[in-house]
């Protein structure tokens, strides 16, 4: 098969880095840009890879994650595709790495500048869950009106007593644009707060394409007297590498039916093993 | 204040006179609203009557922003010391007043009130929007206002969607007022309700208005409404205000054939 480097023609790569610049030029605002046809299905990281695809050069060190996961289906397949068609060195280093695209996670090494960050988002939209008319929604951005959100977790505090947002807490970027982190949970949220290296979220399915540049203010949404808690993993620890102060998935033992907990980022585990 | 629907033509642009009622025969436009001019002072009650499609909804729309003005002026005193003009604000500004110094009630609690949220969700959407971001505060608000027009508390937290026509029409004002807005625009609030809700109701809002001196503008074709709540009146025909004045003199001693009409009807 013979395709053009980076799969795209130029002229598509072209257009999705205009929108990417405008996005950089206007933290946390969604540009509409034109999804391109992908091999694989909208929904399914087309965001992502349209991002990746059209800012890859030759030099490039790639690292793909799915939910923390190197080895999973989703990023195997995406670095598969993105090695065929432009060649680049693949790793699962995420230091040595220029861009990584990630699926719901935020590396546990703190990213540095020059790196770039594109994470896939399902819904871009913060308001969606309010108001189902992309029309209305704009303007709402335009007008600055987002109390729709606030009264959501306004809503979720009367029911449960507390903010229930288990990922993609909505937060305000460089204190205008409210946006979608993307289904990060919350214990990322503040790894976006003056974050080093840029950061990208394409949403291919929802045509958007919006970003975090380096070094702006992130703030996540709550009230006075309800603040902003991330996930708590006090006292808790990676069954194998030990590391506490990350995020932990739960599992339980099938044997002992006992509850242990490993690291979400499996790469981080790794080099926390092999600097044993 | 002048409100169409439809870009006009030549003739009715030149002369309204050819309107059959408020409609062009030639283009179809529609002259909801013509020259309606009038005055609201502290505290007080404005009725407008009228019957259907004489342009008094489609005023109270325009006047809550819900729908754009064809031309005019409106000045709110307490909004940039009432210098200026309200209708040619940014839209950003115009959120603003309807947040902070308006509150509307419709006649359609469907229209007002987000039916699957919790009652004191819909009280405290006001509250955010005029800036309040402190969730006990604006729980202690909101149970006070659902309090204040009779909604028990144990279902405050339940949505308005599962609550009877009165009780949304209630809900609905207590989030109208949630901010202590100057000033409330009520269309059609008691419409629709059985008479001791309807009697219920305008207790609440003569007690509003002598409790907070907020001013009024009461939209009602329901004349017992209006004579019972309204300091002074507007009558309403065509897109036109064709009557003004004191409510008793209005309806003792109507003037135009219009409203001698809408009186005697009543009795």
């Amino acid at each position: 098969m013979n395709y053009n480097f980076a799969f795209f023609d130029e002229g598509s790569k072209r257009e999705i880095r205009r929108a990417t610049l405008k996005a950089v030029a206007i933290p946390g605002y969604q540009v509409p840009f034109a999804s391109r046809e992908m091999p694989i299905a909208r929904g399914w990281g087309t965001g992502g890879i349209q991002l990746t695809l059209s800012l890859i050069g030759r030099k490039d060190i790639l690292k793909v994650i799915d939910q923390g996961a190197d080895e999973s289906v989703n990023a195997v397949n995406i670095k598969k595709l993105i090695q065929n068609t432009t060649g680049v060195k693949i790793t699962e280093n995420t230091q040595e790495a220029t861009i990584i695209q990630s699926r719901h996670r935020i590396p546990e090494v703190k990213l540095a500048d020059g790196q770039i960050l594109v994470l896939q988002v399902p819904i871009p939209e913060p308001l969606r869950e309010v108001e189902p008319s992309e029309y209305k929604t704009k303007r709402l951005h335009a007008e600055n009106e987002y109390s729709g959100v606030w009264l959501m977790l306004f809503e979720q505090i009367m029911k449960y007593r507390d903010m229930s947002t288990g990922a993609d807490h909505p937060v305000i970027v460089n204190e205008r644009y409210v946006m979608a982190p993307s289904p990060i949970p919350r214990f990322d949220n503040n790894k976006m707060k003056y974050s080093e290296s840029l950061i990208l979220l394409g949403a291919g399915r929802e045509k958007k394409i919006y970003a975090v540049p380096p070094y702006t203010e992130v703030k996540s949404l709550c009230f006075e007297d309800y603040p902003f808690k991330s996930e708590n993993f006090e006292g808790k620890s990676c069954k194998i590498c030990g590391s506490s102060h990350v995020y932990l998935d739960e599992f339980i033992d099938e044997n002992t039916d006992e509850k242990y907990y490993q690291c979400n980022d499996t790469s981080y585990c790794l080099m926390k093993m092999n600097n044993k | 204040m002048n409100k169409q629907f439809g870009n006009g033509c030549k003739i009715c642009n030149s002369a309204k006179n050819i309107l059959e009622n408020n409609f062009c025969p030639e283009c179809g436009t529609i002259y909801a609203c013509q020259d309606v001019s009038f005055d609201l002072y502290k505290g007080e009650i404005l009725g407008v009557v009228g019957e259907s499609g004489s342009g008094k909804s489609t005023m109270m729309e325009c006047l809550y922003f819900d729908k754009k003005v064809a031309s005019g002026e409106a000045y709110i005193s307490t909004y940039k010391k009432g210098e200026t003009n309200i209708f040619s604000q940014s839209s950003q500004q115009m959120r603003f007043i309807k947040n902070n110094v308006l509150g509307k009630v419709y006649q359609s609690p469907l229209q007002g009130l987000r039916m699957n949220l919790s009652s004191i969700g819909n009280v405290a959407e006001k509250l955010i929007a005029a800036g309040h971001r402190n969730v006990g505060q604006m729980e202690e608000r909101g149970n006070q206002l659902l309090e204040n027009v009779n909604i028990p508390l144990f279902r405050r937290k339940e949505a308005p969607k599962n609550f009877s026509g009165g009780m949304q029409q209630k809900v609905q004002i207590a989030k109208a007022l949630s901010n202590n807005p100057p000033i409330l625009l009520l269309d059609e609030v008691t419409t629709g309700l059985d008479l001791s809700v309807q009697a219920n109701v305008l207790d609440l809002i003569k007690q509003i208005q002598r409790e907070l001196g907020t001013s009024m503008i009461v939209v009602s074709h329901d004349l017992g409404v209006i004579r019972m709540l309204a300091d002074r009146t507007i009558v309403m025909l065509n897109g036109k205000i064709i009557e003004r004045g004191l409510t008793d003199q209005i309806l003792e001693d109507p003037q135009s054939a219009y409203t001698q009409q809408l009186v005697y009807s009543l009795l």
